[in-house]
Parts: structure tokens; sequence; C-alpha cells
């Protein structure tokens, strides 16, 4: 399988005036296609600021970051906005959706600022969108009638709607209540069944077991990488908490085994 | 093609989010442009009717007023104006080649008697051509002649005012009248001419020969002004430097002398009336302009604003790709569109404060296509020079800071 994101010695240093702050000390990652990735590390250990430089958001200090093969640290900002366009989606703790837009002129949002042509109906491509995460019947409503869940659906639907090479979710179910996080996940996981790739920032353990990698990650350096050989199914846990059913003794037993 | 009119529509939403905010941004920009077109409308009214009011003396009328005498270089004063003989007069006649119509001016004023009533006003002695050269033609009876002038004739042609006052019921014609007690024939009635520039009634006043006006009213030998008409309108400044030549040489003028006289045309005349109209429109329009400038203000303000409030919508647009340039361009046509609007809306409040004045008040503005033409571009110019600051403000900020941001 092709790697879609190669990372080698990747540091990066904040100069926060007169102190230096060694936020990555030597990363090295890689992701390939298809792949469901969760990044977990408590806060400080530089989990936000790869984040950061995996969505070309920023450039590291030293190292090589590939993405699809091309080399993007020595990109300049206008370059990096480019590639930020054609390559990833963003899916954000607090959804970032534009206020007083509706669902669809805000997944159309990405579209905008595509210069390649290659979509030639936004709006179409924005509705497509919607329907995969099960929206189609909410695209005119603004975010402020929709649920929390419905929001980050809209999100993920912004994020999906350019053809990523991945998707870069930071903490995407850190506001939303235990249903609307499951049903978040069953939708990535729906979209990594087509091959999307996927890669998930999170401080909820629960939540990392339903991908099918973890990586940790402290004091800005990789701790340890564990391979999830049974990824817990977000559609059955779901119906089963519907019914009432305790699950969070299972998911303990699962979560001392792994990690 | 499809980004430009995202653009615009991306601009025109944003604007309408804020409806209330983005008129009050805009209104120092309708003020202003408003304010630039309604007052140089209202300065170029007044000035065209100022110029009316002078032409209806006579188009091509030239002035020859007397001067001040100079000895040597010493200037004499005023009390020391050198006035014109019946010489000057007919040596013009004789000589000047471009002018159609020369007339002297005797100034007098007396009490006239007439139709059982009576009437102070002022009696002008002048020649046949007058009528002709002030372009005002006799409305009953007719005017004097050649002949009356060599034979002094009393005879007198009423303006209007004087006709109506003495004689209410008409037929003035053929009346006799007493000027100073000495007994007239009038001969003729002039049209109305209405008030001068100044409001005085042109038409209070009555025409007799100016030999009549000098050796029977006043009893002097002196006569006050010439008045002349050019041929046409473009030989007006030919024709004054012929009248100076002639009456250099009948003053025996030495080359070193200053003319004792001066010549006046109906264009410096207009010039000059309309020279303090002109600087005070450009003094209301600049103040106005001032107005459009604080309006601009109001822009960048309202968008420096708008940028902190919107610096979360700045990252969300960058983390999917939109360039620093983008964001540039985005907020810069916020500003010139709502710029740009406030203009448009200025513009139609001024046509329609222009047409109220038009119709409801003494006013006579005018609108100038290119004033409207001028502070229509200076209206989109304000929006791109104070909507580049917080424009650039936009762009240059970080994505990951600005997604942050609470």
């Amino acid at each position: 399988m092709t790697e879609v994101i190669k990372m080698e010695r990747i540091t990066k240093v904040y100069q926060m005036g007169e102190v230096k702050v060694h936020a990555l000390r030597g990363v090295d990652l890689s992701v390939r296609k298809g792949e469901f990735v969760s990044i977990m590390g408590p806060s400080g250990s530089g989990k936000s600021t790869l984040m950061n430089l995996i969505g070309c958001l920023d450039t590291p200090t030293s190292g090589e970051y590939f993405l699809e093969g091309e080399n993007v640290n020595t990109l300049s900002n206008k370059e990096l906005a480019d590639i930020r366009n054609k390559k990833i989606g963003f899916v954000f703790q607090n959804y970032n959706l534009l206020p007083r837009t509706t669902a669809l002129e805000n997944v159309e949002l990405p579209l905008i600022y595509d210069r390649t042509g290659r979509i030639k109906n936004p709006r179409k491509a924005a509705k497509e969108a919607l329907e995969r995460v099960g929206l189609a019947d909410r695209m005119h409503h603004v975010p402020n009638q929709l649920s929390g869940g419905e929001q980050q659906r809209v999100a993920i639907a912004r994020a999906i709607v350019n053809n990523p090479a991945i998707i870069l979710a930071d903490e995407p179910t850190g506001n939303l209540d235990s249903v609307s996080s499951l049903d978040i996940m069953s939708v990535f996981q729906a979209l990594n069944r087509e091959g999307i790739t996927i890669i998930l920032v999170t401080h909820e353990k629960d939540i990392a077991l339903y991908t099918k990698r973890i990586v940790r990650i402290r004091d800005g350096k990789i701790v340890k990488e564990i391979n999830v050989n049974e990824p817990r199914d977000a559609i059955k846990d779901l119906e089963e908490l519907k019914k009432g059913l305790a699950l969070e003794e299972e998911i303990e037993m699962q979560e001392e085994e792994l990690l | 093609m499809r980004f430009f009119s995202n653009l615009l529509k991306s601009s025109w939403r944003s604007i309408q989010r804020n409806k209330t905010r983005s008129l009050l941004t805009s209104l120092g920009i309708i003020i202003g442009v408003s304010a630039v077109i309604i007052m140089v409308a209202i300065g170029q009214g007044a000035q065209r009717s100022i110029e009316e009011q002078i032409a209806s003396l006579g188009t091509n009328m030239i002035i020859v007023f007397p001067g001040v005498a100079t000895t040597g270089s010493v200037r004499m004063g005023g009390g020391t104006y050198v006035r014109f003989t019946e010489d000057d007069v007919k040596k013009l006649k004789e000589e000047a080649t471009l002018v159609n119509g020369i007339s002297a001016i005797v100034r007098t004023s007396g009490q006239i008697i007439g139709g059982g009533s009576n009437w102070f006003t002022s009696v002008l002695g002048v020649s046949p051509d007058y009528i002709e050269i002030r372009e005002w033609p006799v409305e009953e009876g007719e005017f004097f002649s050649e002949r009356d002038v060599v034979s002094k004739a009393k005879v007198a042609v009423l303006g209007k005012t004087v006709a109506d006052e003495l004689f209410p019921d008409g037929n003035a014609v053929g009346e006799r009248i007493r000027i100073r007690n000495l007994p007239f024939k009038v001969i003729g009635v002039l049209s109305e001419k209405g008030q001068d520039s100044r409001g005085f009634d042109q038409d209070d006043l009555v025409l007799v020969p100016y030999t009549t006006a000098l050796y029977r009213l006043k009893g002097g030998r002196y006569i006050d002004t010439i008045i002349l008409s050019a041929i046409s309108q473009d030989q007006i400044d030919a024709a004054q430097e012929e009248i100076r030549a002639i009456l250099r040489e009948s003053h025996r003028l030495q080359d070193w002398q200053e003319d004792d006289f001066r010549i006046r045309t109906q264009t410096e005349i207009i010039e000059r009336a309309t020279e303090t109209s002109k600087v005070l429109t450009l003094l209301l329009a600049s103040i106005a302009a001032v107005s459009l400038i604080v309006g601009g203000i109001g822009i960048m303000n309202i968008m420096l604003v708008s940028v902190t409030e919107r610096t979360r919508e700045i990252g969300i647009r960058m983390s999917v790709g939109a360039r620093s340039s983008d964001i540039l361009i985005q907020f810069l046509s916020e500003a010139i569109v709502l710029s740009l609007i406030g203009g448009i809306i200025g513009i139609l409040i001024s046509f329609l404060a222009v047409f109220l004045m038009n119709r409801f008040t003494s006013l006579t503005p005018i609108i100038n296509p290119g004033i409207v033409l001028i502070s229509f571009l200076f209206a989109a110019a304000v929006g791109v020079f104070f909507g580049f600051y917080p424009a650039r403000k936009a762009a240059n900020l970080n994505p990951i800071e600005a997604l942050r941001y609470e």
C-alpha cells in the first residue's frame, strides 16, 4: 500500500520570548492509504503541533514531510494553502462552521478556493457530500438549527467534498455526548470503509478503540504504536447503547488489554 | 470568472448578514456623495442664473467707462475722472470698423409728471443704437432717430415700470409728460426687461436723446459712459483693442501714459460675477469631500471590527485552502461594495433632493454628470484606500491562531 503521509525526524521549536519550547523532538510517522489512525496523548504532548504540521497549517523546524510523495516542508504559505485545499479535509472539535450560512454553502466553501477546476459542479458535489454523511434533508438549515452531531456531520461533509488525501479530525467528539460521539464515529468508519484515510486526534481512550491504529505521543515523541486488531463497530455499539446496555465494562477491559 | 462572481456573492452575503450595520457604515459615504453632488448642483445653478441675467444686458456689449487722469506718474484719484465728449463718440462712430452700434450714455434723474401722476426715476440720455446694443426692443410706438439727437428733440421713451406708474390704463404713446418741468412727448414704451443681477428694476427709467439730456436737462458737456456692440461675439477682443486705440488717439495720450478710461466686455463682467459663486461652489464641494473621507474612516473602523469579529471565519477559510490573497480580496471587496452601495444611494438621494429643490424652492440646482461620476469613483477609491488596512490585517492572520480565537 502506498504511503499517504511519511514524516522523518520531524522537530518543531517555538520561540516563546527567550524560552525555546520543543513541541516535537523527532517524530517518525507514516500513514498508508486507507488507514484509520488515532493519535493520543495528554495535553502538552505535542499532538496539536503534529496535527497542524500534518494539516499543512504550519511547517516543521527540521525533518522531512512527504504528503502523497510531495515534499511539503519547503512550501510557501500560498502553496500550503493550495495543498490544504487539494489534499486535506479538517474536522474540528467545535465544528467551525460559518454561522448564518446554510449547511450546503458551508460544504461548498472549500470549492470556492479550488483553482484546479477538478470539480465541475460545486453545488452538486456539496449535495453529494451531504448525502454521504446522511444529511440530505438538512441542506438548507443554518448551524443554529442543527444539533451538535448534525453540525459535526456538516463539517465532515465539508472535509470530504474536495476528495482529499486525508481527513484530519481534531477531537471531533470532544463536544458531543456519547450517543452523538458514536454516531460521528460510525460516519468516520463508513467513510474509511470507502477507502478514505483518516487521522483522528483524541484523548478519549474509548474513541480510539474505533480506529485501526493508535499512536501514543508524549513530550514531543511517539512512545507507542498499537495496532487494533478488532476495532469496535460504532453502529453496533450505538444500537446497544440505545437499548440501554452497559458497554463500559467491556470497553474498559479492551482498553486495559491494549493500552 | 466564477471566482469573481463568488467573490461578489460572498461580499454581498456578509453585508446582508449585518444589514443595519452595513447601512450605518455606508451612511458616511451616502452623505458625502450626496452632499458633493447637491452642493455643486446648487453652485452651478446659481452661476447659470447669474450668467443669464448678465447676458440679458446684451451679449456683444462693450462698455467704456471714464478712468483716472494721469499726469506724469501722479495718479490723480477718483475726483479727476476724465469724461467723454461728443467728439469721442463721433470719432468712434467714424473710425471703428468692428462695432455695429454705438451709444453715448448721459445719466441723470428727475421727477416725471404725467397722466395725472408723478414718479421719480432715472433719466438716461442715449443714442438711437441703444436699444439694439442692449437687445431691448420697443414694445409700443417707436424709438427716437438720429435727427432727434441732432435737434435735441424733447421726446422720451418710457421703461415699462414708468409707463405703468404714470399711465396705468396703457396708451402712454403720444401723451405729454414733464421731466424736470420740461415738456416731453412720449413716442414709445420699452418691452419689459426685469431685474438685473443686483436686483435693480431695469424697467424703471426714461430714455431721451443724449443731446437733449446733456444740453437741456443736465447742462454739461460730458458723456458718462459709452456702450458699443461688437459685430460678433468672437470679435469682442479685437473690437476692444480698436476702441482703445481710437480713444487714446482722441485723448492724445502718449505711449508712456496709461489709459484714462476703462473698457469692460460682457464676458469679463460674467466672469467677475460668477467668480464668487465658483469659489463658493468649490468651498462647499471640498467641505462635502471631507465628509466623504470621514465616511471612509467609518468604513475602515467597521471593517477592523469585522476582521476581529470574524477571526474564526478567516481561520476556517484558510484551513480549507484560502490563500492570504483570497482573504485580502474578500475583505477589500466588502469594503468596496459597501462604499459603492453608499455611492449609489448617495447619488439617488442627491437626484431626489435636486428634483425637490427645483420643484419647491427658488433654487435652480443643475446636476453635473461629471461630478456624479467623479464622486462615485471617489467613493470607490475611499473603499479601496480605507479597506486595504483592515483587509491586510485579516490576510496576515496566522490560520492556527485564527482557528483557536474565541
